[in-house]
């Protein structure tokens, strides 16, 4: 009766582990090849992209 | 230098798409779940989203619309590989140093083993509500599908974390021990 339901409290948990993974990735930073990159695209040079677009 | 900036009152995109780099890559990594291809499709993004800036429309949200693109490229790359088994290298779990979370009950390698385990949709739906704080309508739209769809997607794959880590064990496990060691130094006994 008194119990919390345990499935709000797991999902609570779940979404803090969620945040926590997210936010570790984000303060990794990026690697420099971005910083390249953005240089590149915004001296005009076009970056050889990884896949074919599709334009 | 000051030049045209003072007059400004926002960013452009241009300038403002380095700040979403390492969210987009947080993405990119829970849909690959492999960091060399994450990192690809980052790149692949940027640049689309760079060609495409002319279709943005300023002061609405960047963010959404970089995280759409993102998606968007996984899923027509994925296509065209027709790759259907992707190469996980489980980089989420392992670029993670291994610690308990406050109460010392998750190990957050066993969660991310967990979540890689997830359905792509599951994945992507827990990323942007449960991780990166987007709203359930703003999920819906970088997804293009009903606010309802992504709701039961979360819930899903809440529900599928906490099976795979068995966090409704706990309590009832901790009262066990609990009980078990009252028992057991009771009476003495060694063996289980």
């Amino acid at each position: 009766m008194g119990n919390p339901p345990k499935s709000k409290r797991d999902y609570q948990e779940i979404d803090e582990n969620l945040r926590r993974v997210f936010d570790e990735v984000v303060n990794e930073g990026v690697p420099d090849r971005f910083a390249d990159l953005l240089g590149k695209l915004k001296r005009g040079e076009t970056p050889v992209k990884s896949s074919e677009g599709d334009e | 230098m000051v030049s045209d900036s003072a007059k400004a009152p926002q960013k452009s995109p241009e300038d403002e798409l380095i700040e979403h780099l390492p969210a987009m890559r947080a993405f990119a990594l829970s849909l690959t779940r492999n960091s060399a291809q994450a990192d690809d499709l980052v790149q692949d993004t940027v640049v689309k989203a760079w060609t495409n800036f002319d279709k943005f429309q300023v002061g609405t949200n960047l963010r959404a619309w970089l995280f759409t693109i993102l998606r968007n490229t996984f899923y027509s790359n994925r296509r065209k590989a027709k790759r259907e088994v992707p190469d996980v290298d489980g980089v989420f779990a392992a670029g993670l140093a291994e610690k308990p979370s406050h109460d010392g009950r998750l190990q957050m390698n066993d969660f991310m083993r967990a979540f890689d385990k997830l359905p792509v949709e599951q994945r992507e739906a827990l990323l942007l509500v449960g991780a990166s704080g987007f709203s359930y309508e703003e999920a819906a739209e970088t997804c293009g599908v009903a606010i309802g769809t992504i709701k039961s997607r979360a819930n899903r794959g809440r529900k599928a974390l906490a099976e795979l880590l068995h966090l409704r064990d706990d309590e009832e496990l901790e009262l066990t021990d609990r009980a078990t060691m009252a028992v057991l130094s009771a009476s003495g006994s060694s063996s289980v």
